[in-house]
């Protein structure tokens, strides 16, 4: 594989930073899955979309829930069918291909051209589970004793990996991975962001927003701190509301939009009225006494 | 090629392994780096780490290798454009000014005093700095700009060092690392049982085959219930002020319990010091956000796994008297170590964890609770292996331990 030939450089929908194209290019140019790790809202998932819309290549979502199993992602092999079909002699049941489905990881592999294949949110399933596709992941091949058969991979997918860090992942794995972490953009980089999802806005409405936006992130103790799609949200319904962009730091409109916990919320009043004695300290007055 | 900057890593404390290694040079082969340094720098950081917790080391040991080097040609514009992005002149509060002040170059030199520590034992093919975690360097914010001064390293390579510590230190490793240990001792907590109520969606082949062939070999499909985890579980946290000290220990321990699906339930309640007629709902401990400990005891069968987390060391009248609970506005009628006994006898799979080391247990201010209470519940340290223990205790009845010997007053 040329390296140059499969060269990402982002998409007009995505923006992407230098690092993050680098370990996308690095991680296609070894064949190897791209682990991306990074605080919600960053874009993870995007990525995957964005690198399929970039190469045009054709992308393969598998979605992990808490119950996802391995196996399910290469194929699953239906064997109730194919009892109930022998008892009807209506179907062919010597031939037992038919009845093992293909699952993403395995379309991914059969697939004549290279696809892009996202395994979103590794880290929701069960700790075992990125341990049961080393193999799978590092061969790109696997094999189905029910037809004595081997799928190998005509062409290496990209993968994409993304991780909410929820569990840690085993070492084993991340050995196998390229990995990169999608730091949060600082006020340039998020500008740009904006532009990309309102492209008309007026300048100094998004001034006083990304200065509240970025003030809000940098008090401590907030414990869910606003993300990217938090802002382009806020930013959306400040433009509906009419909002004036000299509003904006004073009346903080909008706010449930940006912080999600009431504690949250607690902090920034606390903050906002100087007090410094915020944190409730239940036992102390007592032992005072 | 580069093999001594293999070693740099590992001393360290990146876990870099041969694949890897392989991997980099596969990629250099391919001339991924793009003839620069920053390229080569971004190259090996997306192959060979595998976890922003662990950038900054790779900064450090990147910065530290080629400080030996002479300064590359074709660097420093490129460095020192991207250092004047990663560094916005953000709004220094009081608060990280004070905090910039108090670690003053003691605690750098301490710092150094560890990652050497870390490298003899590196040497000795050992990967202890994982475990040790607890006081891992990247839990301080006490990197000012005045410690780059400590690599002696050429100016421009300081300059990748910086801008890695400030953007990753906040990342710490031994959190996470400790949650997935409590996880791991948590799955064995588990139960296996079918014969609870559900759907039956599972195939028996045994069955099926049993009953095709009584059949004459009309296929007859047998479907029993999925083997389920039947463990229920009973969480019951002091959140007193004497726990402040422990509260990342415990978050550690709740995280990981609450993470745990495979509990058929999981009930979490609050109190304070020690258990009286209320368990709360919030570890705040107070208004009216409360169930009966009564109501628990009646309504939770016995086969609930009881997990108490606590210091048990309070002041012995908190313990013994009517009266003593230390909540100025409330009174219980009953001694708190009454209710102890009386969830101690009804949950008979129960433990008491507490977030204190062992060998502290006779000497602290609460000896006197803390042996009380262990007469009651088998006390075990918060620790993994403590957890480990305790979940032995909590499967098989066998392991009561001490705690059985309940008196009757």
């Amino acid at each position: 594989m040329a390296p140059d030939m499969t060269q990402y450089k982002g998409s007009s929908d995505y923006i992407v930073s230098d690092e993050l194209r680098n370990s996308v290019n690095i991680a296609i140019a070894l064949g190897k899955p791209l682990l991306i790790k990074g605080e919600p809202g960053t874009g993870k998932t995007m990525l995957a979309q964005s690198i399929a819309n970039a190469l045009d290549k054709e992308l393969y979502i598998w979605n992990i829930k808490s119950t996802t199993k391995a196996q399910e992602g290469l194929y699953v092999y239906d064997t109730v069918q194919r009892l109930y079909d022998s008892q009807f002699k209506d179907h062919d049941v010597s031939n037992i291909k038919q009845y093992i489905k293909a699952g993403k990881l395995g379309e991914a592999f059969q697939s004549s051209q290279q696809v892009v294949l996202l395994i979103d949110e590794i880290d929701k399933a069960d700790l075992e589970f990125p341990n049961d596709l080393l193999w799978e992941l590092d061969q790109m091949s696997y094999y189905i004793p029910e037809t004595k058969e081997t799928v190998t991979a005509r062409t290496r997918p990209i993968v994409i990996i993304t991780s909410n860090a929820e569990k840690e992942l085993p070492d084993a794995f991340l050995r196998r991975c390229i990995f990169h972490y999608i730091a949060f953009p600082d006020p340039s980089e998020m500008g740009e962001i904006i532009k990309v999802h309102h492209p008309s806005l007026d300048k100094r409405l998004l001034e006083q927003a990304m200065e509240t936006f970025y003030m809000l992130r940098n008090i401590p103790n907030i414990q869910k701190k606003p993300s990217t799609s938090e802002l382009i949200d806020w930013l959306q319904a400040l433009v509906v509301g009419g909002i004036s962009p000299n509003k904006i730091k004073q009346d903080m409109p909008f706010l449930g939009v940006l912080l999600k916990k009431n504690e949250d919320l607690d902090t920034l009043l606390n903050q906002l009225h100087n007090k410094t004695q915020a944190r409730p300290q239940p036992r102390s007055t007592y032992w005072n006494r | 090629m580069f093999t001594d900057f293999f070693y740099y890593l590992r001393n360290f404390g990146v876990p870099v392994s041969m694949n890897e290694w392989q991997s980099l040079m596969d990629a250099l082969e391919m001339g991924m780096a793009a003839s620069t340094l920053t390229g080569f720098y971004y190259l090996c950081r997306a192959v060979l780490v595998k976890t922003e917790a662990h950038y900054d080391r790779f900064d450090l040991a990147f910065a530290s290798y080629l400080g030996d080097l002479e300064s590359p040609e074709g660097l420093p514009d490129k460095i020192w454009d991207w250092l004047n992005k990663e560094l916005p002149s953000k709004d220094i509060t009081d608060a990280m000014r004070r905090n910039h002040q108090q670690l003053d170059i003691e605690e750098m030199k301490r710092m150094l005093a560890e990652r050497l520590a870390e490298q003899n034992e590196e040497h000795h093919g050992g990967n202890r700095w994982v475990g040790t975690g607890g006081t891992s360097p990247f839990g301080h914010s006490g990197y000012h700009p005045g410690g780059i001064r400590i690599g002696g390293n050429t100016r421009n390579l300081s300059a990748v060092k910086v801008a890695g510590m400030r953007r990753f230190q906040e990342f710490r490793t031994d959190e996470t690392l400790g949650v997935r240990q409590f996880q791991m001792a948590l799955r064995k907590l588990r139960q296996f049982t079918t014969r609870l109520d559900g759907a039956r969606e599972e195939l028996d082949l045994d069955a099926t085959v049993d009953q095709t062939c009584q059949n004459a070999g009309r296929l007859e499909l047998v479907w029993a219930r999925p083997r389920v985890n039947s463990m229920k579980v009973l969480l019951l946290m002091d959140a007193g002020g004497s726990m402040l000290s422990y509260s990342r220990l415990c978050n550690q321990l709740f995280t990981a319990v609450n993470k745990s699906n495979h509990f058929k339930d999981l009930r979490t309640f609050y109190f304070h010091n020690c258990i009286y007629d209320w368990l709360y709902h919030d570890p705040s401990c107070s208004g009216r956000d409360f169930t009966d400990t009564e109501y628990i005891l009646r309504t939770c069968d016995s086969d609930y796994r009881v997990i108490i987390v606590g210091d048990a060391s309070m002041a012995p009248s908190e313990l013994m008297r009517a009266g003593g609970i230390i909540d100025w506005d409330l009174h219980n009628e009953r001694p708190g170590i009454e209710w102890l006994k009386q969830i101690r006898q009804h949950f008979e799979y129960s433990v008491w964890l507490n977030p204190i080391s062992t060998k502290y247990w006779e000497w602290m201010d609460g000896a006197y609770t803390i042996k009380a209470v262990s007469q009651v519940f088998p006390m075990e340290e918060l620790t993994v292996e403590g957890l480990e223990r305790a979940i032995g205790k909590l499967k098989s009845r066998s392991a009561m331990g001490e705690g059985t010997r309940i008196v009757r007053s």
